[in-house]
């Protein structure tokens, strides 16, 4: 018996109307389902503040008498921390394991059956999820923040939209890492490995922990361009926060673009290679 | 619990109640070591664990590093004071994550509904269930939070008297306690609210961190709900205190840091009653 090709061969030019269209219902899916996790979300958005609190009260003893560390004012931090950990949630940093386990079950064969690619049907209702936790998971903490901090106000009009766009370009970049992350399954069926990697790396390299400019400027610079990880949570903050001029929040949003493209093409080239190895077991 | 017979399989029927015990405890060994083996059977993935799982609590006290290579001191205090601080959080939450950590698995035992059949085994619950998995991948994490402390104890140039080696070994301890307790009460929200997970996080997560740091750093009422409204200053802030021979800057006597036992027992108490009054809520989910 010849081999077949699971994935059907994606739609052409002539499609793009109808390929935005089952883009948009699968990522209205993807808000829809998470929607219906209220409890869930009012639980993760008293976890955010209390962490809000106890990361903002230690950076700003870090500023001593000088008022500044690191580029960053007393307001700068302060939003930098509550904002932060709103993003936290809508890149869904940890904890996202429902690839790993559709393939450890076969579940995935039926994912593989569909007419839209498994890159984009999974990047469709990741999208979906953030839209949902970016009004119940991102607000809540820029509202509560100003009532006990200081905060920074964005001095520039533009800053707003530019700080959207980056962190929507972090929610791909950081599904691109935690698609490739869940696909390790392919090979490894159990991912618990890659998975403690992933989560200790990327809140220490993405600014979760202390923001990157409280190491050395080289250390720094070499993490933000040669590494995708402050692009899921650093690069947006920073916008925000308008640590630096314009020109250098316009240069690193084109780095977080950079690497959004880059790791969806390697998502789709692993999805490739892992099709033709995978057996599905059962029948 | 040992009157109700004795677990199919693992205990021998035995009819005084001293054997009947001893019948218990062979249970709950039997259990340890059916974990211990089904866990080091798929040895590249204990290894990577045991690597991982120490990672975490390397990060906490990196970050305290990288906090203070852009300060002086935190909250009046130096980096040789907060490794004291840092030491006696981590070495006592690493010693509790281990122990009592997974109850934090709670809320899912009771949606599947494996609770249940921990409730009707002839063993007590809560041994049952920390037994069931017991992380033993989490040892690395203990022993880096043993030798980070030893290290900060070395360098911190503490005057040693009797009073404070006495309360250099009993304050990590009554930090596992203590950490152990807040694992346990945080646990049994999701007896009334199964999806109570995060929230529990913010509490047992969230003291692992403000423990890490001089109390000094906080401000206003957080303090004052973390420090002694839920009693975190007592793991590690107060201890350190006593053994640096430092004056709470916060004006609190200096004999708040030989509390830290008391504390703990008194901790352990009512989470010893949480759990009964939590099991004695519980309904099934039914399904």
């Amino acid at each position: 018996m010849g081999s077949v090709t699971a994935t059907v061969a994606p739609p052409t030019g002539a499609h793009v109307t109808p390929w935005f269209r089952t883009f948009g219902a699968i990522a209205a899916a993807g808000f829809r389902r998470h929607a219906t996790y209220r409890q869930a979300a009012v639980a993760g958005l008293c976890t955010n503040t209390v962490f809000g609190f106890l990361r903002c009260y230690v950076f700003l003893a870090a500023t001593g008498a000088a008022g500044t560390v690191a580029g960053y004012d007393r307001a700068q931090l302060a939003t930098f921390v509550w904002a932060g950990q709103g993003l936290l949630a809508v890149i869904a940093i940890w904890g996202w394991t429902d690839l790993a386990d559709r393939i450890r079950t076969g579940e995935v064969a039926a994912d593989l059956l569909r007419p839209v690619h498994p890159v984009t049907s999974y990047l469709a209702t990741d999208l979906g999820r953030a839209g949902f936790a970016s009004l119940a998971r991102l607000v809540p903490p820029l509202v509560v923040g100003p009532f006990f901090f200081a905060v920074y106000l964005p001095r520039h009009w533009a800053t707003v939209p530019l700080f959207l766009l980056s962190a929507l370009l972090a929610v791909v970049v950081c599904f691109g890492c935690r698609y490739l992350v869940n696909a390790t399954a392919y090979w490894l069926q159990d991912v618990r490995g890659p998975m403690i990697l992933w989560t200790l790396g990327s809140g220490v390299l993405a600014g979760l922990y202390f923001p990157l400019g409280f190491l050395p400027g080289p250390l720094e610079a070499v993490l933000r361009y040669a590494t995708p990880f402050p692009s899921i949570l650093q690069v947006p903050l920073d916008v925000l926060v308008e640590r630096e001029p314009m020109s250098t929040g316009l240069t690193l949003i084109g780095v977080q673009a950079g690497w959004a493209v880059l790791l969806l093409a390697l998502c789709r080239l692993v999805q490739r290679r892992a099709e033709r190895r995978l057996v599905v077991q059962g029948g | 619990m040992a009157e109700r017979g004795s677990a199919p399989g693992v205990a021998e029927r035995g009819s005084a109640p001293g054997v009947a015990d001893l019948a218990g405890l062979r249970a709950y060994r039997a259990l340890l070591g059916a974990q211990a083996r089904s866990q080091a059977a798929y040895r590249t993935s204990f290894v990577v664990d045991l690597v991982g799982n120490v990672g975490a609590t390397v990060f906490d006290v990196v970050t305290v590093l990288v906090i203070f290579g852009v300060t002086r001191e935190l909250g009046g205090f130096t980096l040789r004071e907060t490794l004291v601080v840092v030491g006696l959080s981590s070495c006592g939450f690493a010693t509790a994550d281990l122990l009592v950590g997974n109850i934090e698995r709670l809320p899912r035992y009771v949606r599947t509904g494996l609770f249940d059949a921990v409730l009707v085994r002839p063993l007590g619950a809560l041994p049952q269930l920390l037994l069931m998995d017991l992380p033993l991948r989490k040892l690395s994490r203990a022993v880096f939070g043993l030798a980070v402390l030893l290290f900060a104890l070395v360098s911190a140039d503490i005057d040693w008297t009797p009073g404070r080696v006495a309360l250099a070994v009993a304050a990590p301890p009554a930090a596992a306690v203590f950490f152990g307790s807040v694992f346990v009460m945080t646990a049994t929200v999701s007896f009334y609210w199964v999806d109570s997970g995060e929230l529990a996080n913010a509490v047992t997560y969230g003291g692992r961190d403000f423990t890490s740091y001089p109390i000094t750093v906080y401000g206003g009422w957080f303090r004052a709900l973390f420090a002694y409204g839920m009693g975190f200053a007592f793991v590690s802030y107060h201890p350190a205190l006593a053994l640096l021979g430092r004056a709470d800057p916060l004006g609190l006597p200096s004999w708040a840091g030989w509390a830290a036992p008391g504390v703990a027992v008194v901790a352990a108490a009512l989470a010893a009653l949480a759990w009964r009054v939590g099991v004695r809520h519980y309904r099934s989910t039914g399904s």
